[in-house]
């Protein structure tokens, strides 16, 4: 008799594959759910949704236990994205892990690049050393990565109820900071331009003038958004009371962000344990208490506004300060060229090269050593805490003295606010799942890393 | 024989072309987003890059009812049993385009949790480049498929194309075993 | 090429040539705080240390030894002739703070001594030792006092750690007894303040007391240091693999267990994965 195995296709004999290891994805949660189900024989279905499903954000998977069309239990399976980048840390250089801890969640680079910079930083005890040019750009770059961020949460939230127009509206508001994104950083996601010191380069010259001009632009998506959404009579009986979660649940489950600020607790990290001079900056924490799926998009669309606010005083600043260093001075830490593209189309510095080519043998065995190796991080650990648009963004690095970082951990919104799933979809509509995950809004990428 | 002797508003052409064309010109995408690569995906079907130019705007929820899975992302080890499962649920005719590096080699992840590369779970016909790729790259790549697929043999030309096909691939070097200068 | 062939060059870029061999003093350089850093972090300690029991005056493991290194390349057995095979280096993690910690720390482990204290447990019993480093305060806890701890932390109305943002590990294979480490995050809203707890367990004894009854959202956060390290929650409501397939073999982000990296094949020519490579440490 052949084992059962909830596959499409049988399992294929191939004796050339013997001693290769197969895993299953099916899960334990979900042998033991279907085990008791037909064990007790009552009239319940128990519905499995993902991890390859339109509307659950990605590859996220939803063990649902339904009676009619009620939910009676709700669990996440989690893990088909794990890409071990915590892991593959350990072997690259403190500087190498920007491009890597960019990737964990895709939709907010710039957070996971600025939390593992600070705490590099702290590591190394140069955070006063960081030129103030280059805090303003990250906050720069944080503030319109926000608001793209939030654009997709409404956007495929929007999509995920089956509501296309407000993905595409979306989506065209996104691509106005990616065109800004693109060309400071040169690249629309996964940047890896904010380094352990500084950021990789100065902005362009012109690219102040570029935000100004996009800034009303973006302002006018977000409110032909906001118009489609907020005053929409079905969007609003799709979300006003639902995916309900109190502060007393939030707190229990350590839930950040704007689900926490939707129950009418003020707290974000810019403003509780500043960092990047966030407290310098004129803004507000719009919260609600209704702590309801709409309160929560309601929430993010005032972020939107607010974080707008942030990056006209950033590009005040940056216009005030003029050019200036992006890096810290300290020669041990910063690449020693300041690369531009050439007239040649490549990425060099010709007096840089110059100089260790020519004139300067320890030169070049510094810039060699400083690429390949990377430099030292005394031991100990650091925590950084940073406001992510899903919430608290931990990043706690543990160095051991070397040049890679002995751990790399980050505590990520979207993992630890799954948890809330149950608490949010039980007893309620199986339509609601879809609206309640959207409006925790997880980013897989962050939750696997 | 040319289009100006025949009477007017008829066209001749073979069955294959006629196929090859109908196929090319209304390919039904799976939604299957893993990753960042997800999200360019996304932005292509949206306003600024418009997949619909080329009539692939419909992307289907269910797989049964696609012929073209784009693999967009890292494929873990968790992850590549419902990969397989979601390529064995469509229909034949289908295709496989892996995009981006992650999906094409396992890309700078070279460690426990990524298949590397996910031609070992299911064949690839397009391998698209970049981390992640832009959409006008996803558009190109898709363009190029459609030539593919265009120029596809259909009935029994097919049926002998699959068969040359695994015979010539059975017949060849595995990469294990070429040793050569890295070109 | 030496510094007479360019007198006119200025003090930085003499420095930008001198600082070739990353790690020794410059005093051209103006890296105050990075050379404090390099101090407190303890990258010379005399390797003798290492053999004894190295006890300070109060009987206090004076420096948080975890490891010993040698060579500088990371490769055993190539015959390294470089002359750097003979290099030993001690790995050692800050060691435990003296009073006063400075700032909040001190009303913090004053209270919190107190709150243990009605609960009828020495101080001493429940923390070993208090690690003031980097303005970051880190209480390494014993394991059987773990939850009482998180309680009194999160209920004292001058302590009000409510916020429980999660637990995850740290392996530490040279650090002998000791070598799974549980590092927890709290955060206060009410008073603004930030702490990591650290629970240090010998791999051959695994086992935690969950806090998932003071917070809840621990339940993942330990779910997923039990898939990567395997540090066994005891009274967790379902430990069971998160990330990893539940079959998976090993806990994937210990140091003892590979990156796992597979050879990239191009053209018949092999590039080993990344743990497989030369690599400086």
């Amino acid at each position: 008799m052949t084992q059962q195995t909830p596959h499409a296709s049988a399992h294929i004999v191939d004796e050339g594959a013997e001693g290769v290891p197969t895993f299953e994805a099916t899960g334990g949660d979900w042998s033991q759910i279907a085990e008791e189900a037909a064990r007790l024989g009552e009239e319940r279905i128990v519905v499995n949704m993902g991890p390859q499903h339109p509307s659950t954000h990605g590859v996220l998977r939803l063990m649902l236990e339904i009676d009619g069309e009620t939910v009676t239990e709700a669990r996440c399976g989690v893990g088909y994205l794990h890409t071990g980048i915590e892991k593959s840390m350990e072997y690259r250089t403190w500087t190498q892990g920007v491009t890597l801890c960019t990737r964990m969640d895709y939709l907010a680079p710039f957070f996971q690049e600025t939390a593992h910079c600070l705490a590099v930083e702290t590591l190394l005890g140069i955070t006063d050393d960081v030129p103030e040019r280059a805090t303003v750009i990250r906050v720069l770059l944080m503030e319109l990565n926000r608001v793209g961020s939030h654009l997709i949460a409404l956007g495929t939230g929007g999509n995920e109820l089956g509501a296309t127009t407000i993905m595409t509206t979306a989506f065209t508001a996104r691509e106005e900071i990616l065109k800004i994104f693109e060309l400071i950083t040169g690249l629309r996601m996964n940047h890896g331009f904010v380094r352990p010191g500084g950021v990789a380069q100065d902005i362009p010259p012109g690219a102040l003038d570029t935000i100004r001009e996009a800034l009303p632009l973006i302002r006018d998506y977000i409110g032909q958004l906001s118009d489609l959404m907020l005053g929409n009579p079905i969007f609003k009986g799709r979300l006003v009371g639902v995916g309900h979660l109190n502060l007393a649940g939030c707190m229990a489950l350590g839930i950040t962000g704007p689900v926490l600020r939707a129950t009418g607790l003020p707290y974000d990290v810019r403003k509780h344990t500043p960092y990047c001079g966030y407290e310098t900056y004129d803004f507000d924490v719009p919260v609600s208490t209704d702590a309801d799926s709409f309160a929560r998009v309601v929430l993010r669309v005032e972020e939107c506004y607010q974080s707008l606010r942030i990056v006209e005083q950033a590009l005040e600043r940056l216009q005030a300060s003029g050019p200036g260093p992006v890096m810290v001075a300290d020669k041990k830490i910063a690449w020693p060229a300041q690369l531009a593209i050439g007239s040649d189309g490549m990425g060099n510095s010709l007096d840089h090269i110059k100089e260790i080519m020519g004139t300067s043998m320890e030169a070049l065995i510094h810039h060699f050593k400083l690429v390949t190796e990377g430099f030292r991080v005394p031991a100990g650990q650091a925590t950084q805490a940073v406001e992510h648009p899903r919430g608290e963004l931990l990043a706690h690095l543990v160095s051991d003295g070397g040049t890679r970082p002995y751990r790399a951990h980050f505590r990520d919104p979207s993992f630890n606010n799954l948890q809330a799933v149950s608490l949010m979809c039980e007893g309620g509509m199986l339509a609601d799942v879809v609206v309640a995950v959207a409006g925790l809004d997880p980013v897989m990428g962050g939750v696997d890393r | 024989m040319g289009i100006e002797e025949a009477p007017s508003g008829i066209l001749l052409t073979s069955l294959e072309k006629f196929v090859g064309l109908s196929r090319k010109a209304s390919m039904w995408p799976v939604t299957f987003g893993l990753a960042c690569c997800a999200i360019e995906m996304m932005a292509t079907g949206t306003s600024r890059f418009d997949i619909s130019r080329f009539g692939m705007e419909v992307f289907r929820a269910s797989p049964r009812q696609a012929d073209l899975m784009i693999v967009a992302g890292r494929v873990s080890q968790k992850m590549a049993p419902v990969v397989r499962q979601v390529y064995d649920q469509m229909s034949e005719p289908k295709w496989v385009l892996s995009m981006g590096v992650c999906a094409s080699s396992g890309g700078m992840f070279n460690n426990y949790a990524l298949v590397q590369g996910v031609d070992h779970i299911v064949p690839v016909d397009i391998y698209l480049p970049g981390c992640p790729p832009r959409p006008e790259m996803l558009l190109n790549a898709i363009l190029a498929l459609h030539e593919q697929v265009r120029q596809s043999p259909f009935g029994v030309n097919r049926e002998a194309a699959v068969r040359a096909a695994e015979e010539a691939a059975l017949a060849a070097t595995p990469t294990s075993q070429m040793k050569g200068l890295l070109r | 090429m030496s510094d007479a062939n360019r007198p006119e060059k200025d003090a930085a870029a003499a420095a930008k040539a001198g600082a070739g061999a990353v790690g020794t003093p410059d005093p051209s350089t103006p890296q105050t705080a990075t050379e404090a850093a390099h101090e407190a972090g303890s990258q010379h300690v005399p390797t003798q240390e290492v053999a004894g029991v190295p006890t300070g005056p109060d009987g206090r493991t004076p420096l948080d030894v975890v490891d010993v290194r040698t060579g500088m390349f990371g490769a055993a057995g190539s015959g390294d002739t470089s002359g750097y095979g003979g290099l030993v280096k001690t790995v050692a993690m800050p060691p435990a703070s003296e009073r006063p910690y400075g700032g909040w720390f001190d009303e913090v482990v004053d209270i919190l001594a107190e709150v243990l204290d009605e609960a009828g447990v020495a101080f001493d019993d429940a923390i070993e030792k208090v690690v003031v480093d980097r303005g970051e305060l880190t209480l390494f806890v014993r394991r059987e006092h773990v939850v009482l701890v998180c309680r009194s932390l999160r209920d004292d109305q001058d302590l009000r750690f409510e916020l429980g943002l999660g637990v995850s590990g740290v392996h530490y294979p040279g650090d002998v007894g000791r070598e799974l480490h549980a590092v927890y995050h709290l955060c206060s809203v009410t008073h603004g303040r930030r702490l990591r707890l650290e629970v240090a367990v010998p791999d051959a004894d695994p086992h935690i007391p969950s806090s998932t009854s003071v917070y809840p959202g621990h339940d993942w956060h330990e779910r997923e240091t039990f898939d990567f390290f395997g540090i066994v929650f005891d009274g967790h409501p379902g430990l069971a693999r998160i990330e990893m397939p539940d079959d998976w073999p090993g806990h994937p982000q210990r140091k003892d267990y590979p990156l796992g990296g597979i050879p990239v094949e191009y053209k018949g020519a092999q590039v080993p994965p990344p743990d497989q490579r030369r690599a400086y440490n």
